[in-house]
């Protein structure tokens, strides 16, 4: 599929979509890939690119991040920190590759050093109009700016490197228009946990999302960038928000923003990329923000989310009997009992950090709510990036989390992917403001609830789920 | 890439929804090259504790440890991007999964891999696991230049796959050679972007 007849009212997706298209083959559409995003597992990618014998077409259009392994203490000593061998090698190797084919690297001892899908954004490297690839199923993220923004595997990372280009199929759109205020204490990723849970951890397989509505316009980017990045957890490969004045005051100054002249030009661009009045969607799920209160998950999939004052599901209330074998399963990995409330369970661990929730505004939340006590479980504050780090020290942040018995480490992924050290013991249940509660995610055994900042400090303090609210009404 | 075009072997039953790119390939193992050694990294934190292999699950008992196909729920493979499952998928032996869906980036990367992914409705995918669960060992044929997948009582269940998805798979087609012939069509259109978006190239 190429080009829309003429006078077709288009969608943001449409228009992405077409303005990237090279050519169709039997149902498949060639994309042009203007971006891509690497990190330490791309290895296997190179790997595959190195046993073909196959250059990497466009490096200057390649950037590779150390995240996904780098250690979140002793970074003073750089390499030489990582005690683990294998570990160490994981960042090497991705430091190597990416000096060999002349890669954009933002490596360990990078004074802009971070998580790949917080690092682009704030160097303006993500822009509207963009179609960029990412070997991280979170590289959906990036449609916060009204991208085109997919996660990839090795394989089709080393296709993009050696072709600049992809293979798609069209998929389906979906529209989630989200109307009126988010409430009190309500932050973006309760927004998205109750999108979530509300189509489930499929119901958007196969489509492309747009987020939209009133709620949807009043969020920040870093708000933005949050429901984006989840996007895949509802099974959707991209998410995007039609770019605004809200995205350009963000971009504008930033160090690979367009300057001058072509600021100009870019601007005119991106003006014509929201869709245009009466686009149609294949889907449209709508919800009202003044409805969704702050939400935790309770279970082993993002959807089995629910608000902070409500209970642990009764299997035996369950719909069917797949969703009651489903619901007992979770919460004998979890160890909860049905029907207790979710502000008696108790927590061991608080993570504050990951792609989804370590931007400045996210730690400037939690710290709010650090400062009205001190941390009665072991709790990590883990920034995204050492610009973020920077920003939250030049605030003042780190001393609030320190003072309130936090744990402030340096940048990477951390305990949300658990991969490199950092990670639960078996039994042990942390509240966590990353985007997957799988069995065993963070680590064999652990047990994850997922939550916003401010709920991930609140339950820090109080050594149990707690909602924000009653803290700091 | 091995081509794939018709399969015969032994299909394991995995009842549960949403099984993660997680479960397949615990994180810790993404730093494993890749081998013969994602044969025992399948569903690791499930299969194997510290006692060895656990013999409550179902792929290491016999006849599954023999499987060549999955029939499971629905959602299968969400998650993560990791290529690692497939690799952990296609060195167990598994070279087909039939499932209700799959998570889009897993489906992409079992495509690459020369591993089939099957999707049928849900009540057919549960049929079929209940038909497993009575008589296991059962033998599941798959034929991909007619799309049919035939269960161990002879029950033919046709399936859907993109042309392409199909011709790449029958004959084990490299996909950036396939790209390659369009190079001229790439260059053509990188040089009328560049010029219409001067500001997205450094």
């Amino acid at each position: 599929m190429s080009a829309s007849p003429a006078g077709t009212a288009r969608t943001l997706f449409r228009k992405l979509w077409e303005s990237h298209h090279i050519v169709t083959d039997e149902g498949e559409s060639l994309l042009y890939i203007d971006r891509a995003l690497a990190q330490e597992n791309t290895y296997h990618a190179f790997v595959a690119l190195e046993a073909q014998g196959r250059p990497v077409l466009r490096p200057d259009q390649i950037y590779a991040f150390t995240d996904h392994y780098v250690p979140t203490t002793g970074r003073a000593q750089g390499l030489a920190g990582i005690p683990v061998a294998e570990i160490r090698n994981m960042v090497v190797q991705l430091q190597d590759f990416a000096r060999k084919y002349g890669i954009n690297l933002y490596g360990i001892d990078h004074a802009q050093q971070g998580i790949m899908h917080i690092v682009p954004p704030e160097l303006g490297i993500v822009q509207p109009g963009l179609a960029l690839i990412g070997n991280d199923s979170h590289t959906s993220t990036h449609g916060a700016f009204g991208c085109l923004s997919y996660g990839v595997g090795a394989s089709e990372f080393a296709h993009v490197m050696a072709t600049q280009t992809l293979w798609q199929t069209l998929p389906s759109t979906l529209r989630i228009r989200v109307d009126g205020r988010l409430g009190f204490g309500v932050a973006a990723k309760d927004l998205i946990l109750a999108i979530i849970a509300t189509i489930g951890a499929d119901g958007a397989t196969d489509h492309a999302i747009e987020y939209a509505g009133s709620a949807i316009a009043a969020l920040s980017m870093e708000a933005r960038m949050t429901v984006c990045n989840m996007s895949i957890e509802a099974g959707g490969r991209a998410g995007m928000v039609a770019p605004d004045e809200t995205t350009f005051a963000y971009l504008e100054g930033r160090e690979c923003s367009p300057r001058g002249a072509a600021w100009e030009r870019a601007l005119d661009f991106w003006r014509t990329l929201p869709g245009d009045p009466g686009a149609a969607f294949d889907r449209e799920v709508v919800l009202d923000a003044s409805l969704i209160a702050p939400t935790v998950t309770w279970g082993v999939s993002p959807a089995h989310a629910l608000p902070i004052d409500t209970a642990v599901p009764d299997p035996s209330h369950a719909g069917n009997a797949k969703q009651q074998g489903e619901w007992a399963s979770a919460i004998e990995y979890m160890g909860l009992q049905p029907g207790m409330a979710l502000t008696d369970i108790p927590v061991d661990r608080v993570f504050i950090g990951s792609c989804t929730n370590a931007r400045i505004e996210d730690l400037r939340a939690a710290a709010e709510v650090a400062r009205l006590g001190k941390a009665r479980v072991p709790a990590w504050v883990v920034p995204g990036s050492q610009t973020v780090r920077r920003q939250a020290e030049a605030e003042g942040l780190d001393r609030i989390f320190i003072d309130a018995g936090f744990e402030w480490r340096d940048p990477g992924c951390s305990l949300c992917t658990a991969i490199n050290g950092d990670q639960l013991e078996p039994g042990e249940r942390c509240v966590s403001t990353s985007n997957r509660n799988f069995r065993n995610r963070q680590g064999p055994g652990g047990r994850t609830h997922l939550a916003s900042p401010a709920m991930a400090a609140a339950a820090a303090i109080k050594g149990r789920l707690v909602d924000v609210r009653t803290l700091i009404g | 890439m091995q081509p794939f075009t018709t399969l015969e072997g032994i299909a394991a039953p995995i009842d549960e929804a949403n099984v993660d790119t997680n479960q397949l390939c615990p994180t810790r193992f993404n730093k494993v090259p890749r081998g013969p050694k994602y044969a025992e990294i399948l569903f690791y934190d499930q299969r194997i504790d510290t006692d060895g292999k656990r013999t409550d699950f179902l792929l290491n008992q016999s006849p599954y440890d023999q499987s060549r196909l999955i029939v499971a729920d629905s959602n299968f493979g969400c998650g993560s991007s990791r290529e690692t499952a497939v690799y952990a998928l296609y060195e167990f032996g598994i070279r087909c999964v039939i499932a209700p869906s799959f998570g889009d980036i897993f489906d992409a990367n079992c495509a690459k891999n020369g591993l089939l992914t099957v999707a049928l409705p849900v009540a057919t995918c549960a049929a079929l696991r209940a038909m497993l669960h009575e008589t296991p060992g059962m033998a599941f044929a798959v034929d991909l230049a007619s799309q049919t997948v035939t269960d161990g009582r002879g029950g033919v269940h046709r399936f859907e796959i993109s042309p392409i998805r199909k011709r790449c798979l029958l004959n084990g087609f490299d996909d950036i050679s396939r790209t390659q012939e369009y190079r001229a069509a790439i260059d053509a259109f990188e040089a009328g972007h560049r010029a219409a978006h001067p500001w997205m190239f450094r």
